[in-house]
């Protein structure tokens, strides 16, 4: 086992457990902060699996940006901590049992089939190469990407304008 | 030499999984999106392996527009639950129950 495959399965271990903390918590803001930590470590397995360009906009999109603005709006939001009602054993025990299985044979899947035990050979993209690669296979799409950023950004202004004044519960109309 | 390609798929599909479980289970408005969050994430960890395996960058291509996707949906999503907050006061999804007949 070479240092890369610890690195790998420390890195692996330390996303899955992250993640499994943050969507237990019932504090909003726990929940967000541990899964600032599975953000890190998918980054450093993007480094490790050579995207190093990636790992770095991981960081500042992922846990940077977005979950800023997640702890943004649980600021604003004055969640109180709500009771989480637990579902019953007869809702939850079928999901679970199709999940497993479900599991099952991605395992099964990723282990027989050949090429899921190719050993991936270490290489990097550098950035140069990567922006070189992008903008002239794929401008068109960036160009696209960038006008739904533009449109996303109306859309969220418009949303979140102020609307006139608050309408009591239960009432209809549209704002 | 880092790993097999499956292993980095199994922990994508873990990761997707837990993604699933906390869209699915949490009654929380903004935990609902967090788990979306963390779908995509594991898409993105599938195709940069994808992309070392086969040597080729459109996985790379691929994962830096899923995060673009993923800025975009989480602003809209956000606007959208502030949005529902103002009107009803709380971020419970069973309060969203207008259109039950």
């Amino acid at each position: 086992m070479t240092l890369y495959a610890v690195i790998f399965y420390v890195l692996a271990a330390v996303i899955l457990v992250a993640t499994l903390l943050a969507i237990t918590r019932r504090n909003l803001v726990h929940a967000v902060v541990y899964l600032i930590i599975s953000f890190f470590g998918t980054a450093m397995v993007y480094y490790l699996l050579g995207a190093p360009f990636l790992a770095a906009l991981e960081v500042i999109i992922y846990a940077g940006a977005i979950m800023v603005l997640f702890l943004f709006i649980i600021m604003m939001l004055r969640v109180e901590k709500m009771a989480e009602r637990p579902f019953s054993l007869g809702q939850l025990l079928p999901p679970v049992f199709l999940g497993l299985v479900f599991l099952e044979l991605v395992g099964l899947l990723a282990f027989t089939d050949p090429g899921g035990r190719v050993v991936l050979e270490a290489a990097t993209a550098s950035p140069r190469t990567f922006g070189r690669f992008l903008f002239q296979r794929y401008w068109l799409a960036v160009e696209i990407v960038s006008f739904l950023l533009l449109i996303v950004l109306i859309g969220a202004l418009f949303l979140g304008r102020a609307s006139g004044r608050r309408r009591p519960e239960g009432t209809e109309g549209d704002s | 030499m880092i790993v097999p390609y499956g292993h980095v798929l199994m922990l994508a599909g873990t990761l997707f999984a837990l993604g699933v479980v906390c869209t699915v289970a949490r009654r929380n408005l903004v935990m609902i999106l967090l788990g979306v969050e963390i779908m995509l994430n594991a898409a993105g960890i599938a195709f940069v392996a994808a992309a070392l395996r086969w040597q080729r960058l459109e996985g790379q291509a691929f994962v830096l527009f899923i995060m673009a996707i993923a800025a975009a949906e989480v602003s809209v999503g956000l606007a959208l639950i502030i949005r529902a907050y103002r009107r009803t006061g709380s971020v419970d999804e069973d309060t969203y129950d207008l259109l039950k007949w």
